[in-house]
């Protein structure tokens, strides 16, 4: 009851940040990864992380919906907030976290079920109050689906193993699975890179497509993609972020030094 | 510039020469093909011998209805010897079944706490300790069957006698649930990584994660492990001949004694003049077990590779 009251009232006042982090550092053990990172990312908007290999723009995206800890020797301080909500403080339910922030891997992960079964995955997951009819979860597919483009492709076999699609269309569904549970952000670590250039164009028009809808933060290491699939542009190095600008900006005028070689393509 | 010339064409010289270490590179590979093929030379003939000696037996003694479906086994009856195996069937059979019983949940379980919950040290002395079980001799579970459960059921359950389907089912589980543990536990080390990943990812807990994804995509695997239990069941001799009570019997509950395929023969044979119509039909049983165990293992094999293939 708590619970949907304070959904409620952060749905009337949509925030304008959809994650917020204060001197956030983070260790692997005895290994700092991320050092002190204050980042404000909008709502609504496609946010790009980009950086050398090892520089942490990574491990923190996979900070912010908490997967990091399955590693079990990971250590953090300062705090993440997403939507004006901690995720951090003690009396956070992971689960909770991990609802209102979607992922999506480098390796399309479709579970060994079928299309339909992985699209309520996560839906059937946070939604155990109560039976969904057949035609209820239905609708929920449907609109998943339709939502990343695919149903169009994949209506006539949802009972079909996702497995057997193509890495695109596994992708695409990736995405698509977190939608049912209406999610605050979308991660998506680099979500192109195990694509052909078709797939990678397919992908990239479906995540422009659901900007506005969701807030996206993306991690990438191809800097065109970067330019072409984002509105505002975050460079990292060596766990610190050096410009966080509006992509195009970051892009032409980059304020700082670090910023403007490793676009140049100097290292990295 | 002259001897390049030569080089070119004539002939190498020494072409033509073995030296030892080709001969003995032959040697071993002869050596090293007679151990890779043995197994197969080894269990041709082992049926073939099983078959032989229980040959006669099948050709002229033996009545298919007799021997399957009688309940009398009387192989020293002087006017009228009687081979029927119904009731030490439903003896393997039953001891077998609750042996599952007790095996699948301890299996699965440590399977399942090994694979998916431990880590590091605690994992590794875990696995060296399921092997090591693995490992303990029959007779020993045997005499644990004799000398410790069955006072221990006597008193429990005031019953006369302790050497029961009871006891040798839990002896039997006990001693089949390491080796389904390891083969269960590599059925799940088999699911990858990603899947975990992404259940947790989409805000599954530890055990919707295994319950919901792991599980099922071991299950083969899993299946496998249980299968194996069974074959090494209905094989197992020295613990079930000590545990059952050895009383021919078809058990009408857990506290009947009960006496086994395997345990008969184990009993009987040194008693038996060779080549006796006795003795090739404790062969004929032979025979049947011997198929019993070849398909229930090749089945479980089967099920595995299946799904490292996949």
């Amino acid at each position: 009851m708590n619970m949907q009251a304070s959904q409620a009232t952060q749905e009337q006042q949509v925030p304008e940040m959809a994650i917020h982090t204060r001197d956030l550092s983070l260790w692997y053990g005895t290994f700092q990864a991320l050092h002190n990172i204050n980042l404000d990312i909008k709502a609504g908007r496609i946010t790009s992380l980009i950086g050398p290999s090892g520089c942490g723009k990574s491990t923190f995206l996979r900070s912010v919906n908490r997967i990091n800890e399955r590693l079990g020797y990971v250590r953090i301080e300062g705090t993440i907030d997403v939507n004006n909500q901690n995720i951090y403080d003690e009396d956070v339910e992971l689960v909770q976290v991990r609802k209102q922030v979607g992922m999506v891997f480098q390796r399309p992960n479709p579970l060994p079920a079928s299309i339909r079964d992985n699209i309520l995955y996560g839906h059937r997951l946070h939604n155990r109050d109560r039976k969904y009819s057949r035609a209820e979860e239905d609708d929920i597919v449907e609109d998943s689906l339709k939502q990343v483009l695919l149903w169009d492709k994949v209506k006539d076999i949802l009972k079909r193993k996702a497995t057997e699609l193509s890495l695109e269309e596994q992708q695409k569904l990736c995405i698509a699975r977190l939608l049912p549970v209406k999610p605050a952000v979308l991660l998506m670590d680099e979500p192109c890179s195990s694509l052909d250039p078709k797939g990678t164009a397919a992908v990239e028009e479906l995540i422009w497509e659901l900007r506005g809808k969701y807030s996206i933060l993306i991690v990438t290491h191809n800097m065109a993609q970067a330019r072409r699939a984002s509105e505002e542009c975050i460079f990292m190095l060596m766990g610190k972020v050096i410009e966080h600008a509006d992509t195009a900006e970051l892009f032409v005028t980059p304020k700082h030094k670090e910023t403007a070689d490793y676009i140049e393509g100097r290292y990295g | 510039m002259q001897q390049a010339q030569t080089a070119i064409s004539g002939r190498l010289p020494d072409i033509d020469q073995r030296d030892l270490a080709w001969y003995v590179d032959k040697l071993l590979q002869f050596l090293v093909f007679i151990g890779g093929i043995s197994a197969i030379i080894l269990i041709i003939g082992i049926f073939t011998f099983v078959t032989i000696e229980g040959f006669g037996f099948l050709l002229e003694g033996f009545s298919f209805k007799e021997f399957f479906l009688s309940e009398w086994w009387e192989p020293t009856d002087e006017d009228e010897p009687t081979y029927g195996i119904l009731a030490l069937v439903a003896g393997t059979a039953s001891v077998t079944g609750l042996a599952m019983i007790v095996a699948i949940p301890f299996s699965l379980g440590a399977a399942v706490y090994i694979g998916e919950f431990s880590t590091g040290k605690t994992r590794e002395a875990l696995k060296v300790m399921v092997e090591l079980l693995a490992a303990i001799p029959s007779v020993v579970w045997g005499f644990i069957g004799l000398s410790i459960m069955n006072p221990l059921i006597i008193k429990l359950f005031d019953v006369p006698v302790g050497l029961n389907v009871l006891n040798a089912g839990i002896i039997l589980g006990l001693m089949a649930a390491p080796i389904m543990t390891s083969i269960a536990e590599d059925a799940l080390k088999a699911v990858p990584d990603r899947y975990r990943e992404a259940a947790e990812a989409l805000g599954a807990t530890r055990w919707q994660v295994i319950y919901k994804t792991v599980l099922p995509a071991a299950k083969n695997g899993l299946l496998g492990a249980v299968l194996l239990g069974v074959g090494r069941g209905f094989g197992e001799t020295m613990a079930v001949l000590m545990a059952t009570g050895h009383a021919i019997n078809i058990p009408g509950s857990v506290f009947d004694s009960v006496r086994a395929l395997t345990a008969t023969i184990a009993a009987e044979l040194g008693e038996t003049a060779v080549g006796s119509e006795h003795y090739q039909a404790l062969f004929t049983i032979g025979i049947f077990l011997f198929l019993i165990t070849f398909v229930i293992n090749l089945t479980a094999d089967l099920i595995v590779r299946g799904i490292r293939k996949s």
